[in-house]
């Protein structure tokens, strides 16, 4: 496959990230952020979010799974997956954090173990998603082009 | 910005801005870090509260401005921010995903310069220089109000200090602020301008703050008000806004002495040190003002024989070595403020130990780097049993309490009372104009050393307590007798002056109220009473009294002197 045309689907799958709601304009300056100094940053960044992703999740089905639970402790790790999740422009991940909070508040137990199910399954879709872009890019690279940025 | 009030001027400001970012969140971290980077800052960072206190209180003048996250594992990062508020003062940002109202609003409460929305955008990081130039600028201001401030008083010697001398020293301002601003291209014309009304800088020199003081306990705290407090104040050339700009300050200071109770431990000695101009400022106030009162020479002062009896005290002697002992510290204090930090540390410390013992050394020390006659006064307190003393240091704090027990009136009581009354006319002694007072304030000054302000809290408690209290001649006239008598008038002294401190009776009061709850306020209506028992049974006590002048003038001090160093800060309006 050509550079240009490498390119030009890893932008169409871009896009389409932006389109399914999987991220927003967060990750734009991300890919803004990168440059010549810091090539890698974004992997970097992304790299960084899942594993604390991971163990926020973790966390939250241990909270989640005790005998009497302790909803600020849950809110607490809600919020910073939250926190997380918006850094790269995880967006439907941070939605679903929002609602997931407002269960907390009610100490509503079915509903949070359903939102718990919710932000588990969103966080394996845009983890997949970009790991796919990112597998994309690095073939641009390795072919020798430049990653195509998005404008937004 | 070469200008040469800011503290650090860099030529391509604000390049090489110093941030530190505080953010658990490992992926914000790297993002904020790029992001800076990218905008020329020096970037350090930190995922823990505590570790980025730590490295702030290392390099003292390390920083520029701090970015944190409000929610933290370690530490809430609104405790963070007072810490920084308060111990080094230097802006900071906070940050969150969460923007509901109330967060930002707490955010600005704790003194947040401002509160960003995660996702942050570069371009909102861009501009973070604004709040160190806005500091550095409103730093610059004060400083230079101080300093000419300074040269003016140098330059009167013997007057006094007055609302003329406001004017006065407005007026200078304008002249050396002339001067500066040949050298300064960034001084906005409206700086420290006295001639315009736009922003006509008020100095707030002691008097003045003394009136804003008395105001303010006369309305009681709660109910204070710019307006109640400015008509009580009755300065003509004085407007509501000044005045409310001045009690903002002033409830930020009794919050942070607070605080600064809650974290004496390691903080304390840093926060004096990191305290801005704004503590020489009022130290320059204190200077002026006792210089003016420096007449009488303290040898004439009475201490050295182990005893606060006063022995054919002079009132007007007494006076004036009083005050004298004050300009000495604030002299000192003035030029010194690390050397009183350093003692206030140790004060603290020691009170944390006991009075009595500690309280020497301290006293020696403090003395060392203030005054040179109070050294004998030290010595005396040595001597002193100090059995009345309470060995928490907490004692002062138990002073309300002795002061409700004093309409109980039983000897033992009487101890209490002269101990607690000692104390409380130490701070008082000032205000009472007999010589029986100054003799019992004498020793005040001299732990008023210790804690920077208290000097200047001294002085001013005089001139509020004088304004507050109508002094009852009757319960005065004791002066001239035997040591009895004037212990008699000290406490009533006390009773009245404890109550009345402008300068340091606020923050005591406050403190009192914090602490004590209505104790101070018992006592304080049963002053009247107290004066009369006082008289009966104060003979064979002069000694515990002069113990307790000692001994609790000191703990008392300690916590009041949080106040007064703040109250000088006060006095930067």
């Amino acid at each position: 496959m050509e550079v240009d045309q490498m390119q030009r689907q890893c932008l169409d799958y871009t896009k389409s990230l932006f389109l399914e709601g999987f991220l927003d304009g967060q990750f734009v300056q991300l890919q803004q952020l990168q440059d010549e100094n810091n090539h890698d940053f974004v992997v970097e960044v992304v790299s960084l979010f899942f594993e604390d992703s991971e163990r926020l999740l973790n966390d939250l089905t241990f909270a989640l799974d005790q005998k009497s639970i302790d909803f600020k402790k849950v809110d607490a790790h809600v919020h910073q997956l939250k926190g997380s999740s918006s850094s790269i422009g995880a967006q439907r991940v941070k939605n679903c954090c929002i609602e997931f909070r407002n269960f907390c508040e009610e100490q509503n137990i079915d509903a949070c173990l359903s939102c718990l199910q919710q932000v588990k399954q969103e966080y394996c879709h845009v983890k997949n998603k970009l790991e796919t872009l990112i597998r994309l890019e690095q073939q641009i690279v390795a072919a020798g082009g430049s990653i195509p940025t998005m404008e937004f | 910005m070469d200008n040469g009030c800011f503290s650090s001027p860099r030529r391509d400001f604000p390049a090489g801005l110093r941030v530190l970012v505080v953010d658990d969140d490992p992926t914000w971290l790297k993002i904020l870090e790029k992001m800076l980077k990218k905008c020329n800052y020096e970037v350090t960072t930190c995922c823990l509260a505590r570790h980025a206190l730590n490295l702030l209180r290392e390099r003292k003048d390390g920083y520029d401005i701090v970015i944190s996250d409000v929610n933290m594992p370690d530490m809430d990062g609104f405790k963070l921010l007072e810490h920084v508020g308060l111990e080094m003062d230097l802006p900071v940002i906070m940050m969150s995903v969460d923007g509901e109202t109330s967060r930002v609003m707490k955010g600005v409460q704790h003194g947040a310069c401002d509160y960003l929305l995660k996702p942050i955008r570069m371009k909102e990081l861009r501009n973070i220089w604004q709040h160190v130039f806005r500091k550095r600028i409103h730093e610059a201001r004060e400083f230079e109000s101080f300093e000419s401030f300074e040269s003016i008083h140098l330059m009167r010697n013997g007057s006094e200090l007055s609302d003329d001398g406001n004017l006065f020293a407005v007026e200078d301002v304008t002249s050396t602020k002339k001067r500066k601003d040949a050298d300064n291209k960034h001084d906005d014309k409206d700086c420290l301008d006295p001639s315009s009304t736009k922003k006509a800088r008020v100095v707030w020199s002691v008097d003045l703050h003394q009136k804003f003081v008395k105001a303010v306990n006369q309305i009681g705290f709660d109910k204070v008000g710019p307006k109640k407090i400015l008509d009580l104040m009755n300065v003509p050339w004085l407007t509501r806004e000044n005045v409310a700009s001045h009690l903002q300050k002033y409830r930020l200071y009794l919050s942070r002495i607070q605080k600064e109770n809650g974290h004496r431990s390691s903080s304390s000695g840093m926060k004096h040190s990191d305290f801005p101009s704004k503590d020489l400022e009022s130290f320059g106030f204190q200077n002026s003002v006792n210089k003016q009162q420096n007449d009488v020479p303290i040898d004439s002062y009475n201490f050295s024989d182990g005893s606060l009896q006063p022995k054919n005290v002079e009132t007007k002697s007494h006076e004036g070595e009083l005050k004298k002992i004050v300009s000495q510290s604030t002299v000192a204090e003035k030029g010194r403020a690390l050397t009183g930090n350093i003692a206030d540390t140790n004060m603290e410390e020691s009170s944390r130990i006991g009075l009595n013992q500690p309280f020497v050394p301290l006293e020696s020390e403090a003395n060392h780097a203030v005054f040179d006659c109070n050294m004998p006064l030290q010595y005396s307190w040595s001597e002193v049993p100090h059995m009345q003393l309470k060995e928490d240091h907490k004692s002062l704090v138990n002073l309300g309490d002795n002061f409700s027990q004093l309409p109980l009136h039983g000897k033992q009581h009487h101890i209490r009372v002269d101990q607690s009354q000692s104390v409380a006319s130490i701070s008082s002694t000032p205000s009472i104009t007999d010589e029986e007072v100054a003799a019992c304030a004498e020793p005040k000054p001299l732990f008023a050393d210790y804690k920077n302000d208290y000097a200047s809290s001294v002085s001013s408690i005089g001139n509020a307590v004088v304004d507050t209290f109508p002094i009852q001649s009757g319960s005065l006239v004791m002066n001239d007798q035997s040591s009895e008598s004037i212990s008699t008038s000290n406490s009533v002294l006390k009773t009245q002056g404890y109550n009345n401190l402008s300068g340091i009776s606020d923050l005591e009061i406050y403190q009192r109220n914090l602490l004590l709850d209505e104790d101070l306020h018992l006592y304080w209506l049963q002053g009247e009473s107290y004066n009369m028992n006082f008289g009966l049974q104060n003979i064979g006590i002069s000694e515990y009294y002069d113990l307790g002048l000692v001994t609790e003038a000191p703990t008392h001090l300690y916590d009041s002197a949080d106040y007064s160093v703040i109250d000088q800060g006060l006095f930067i309006a």
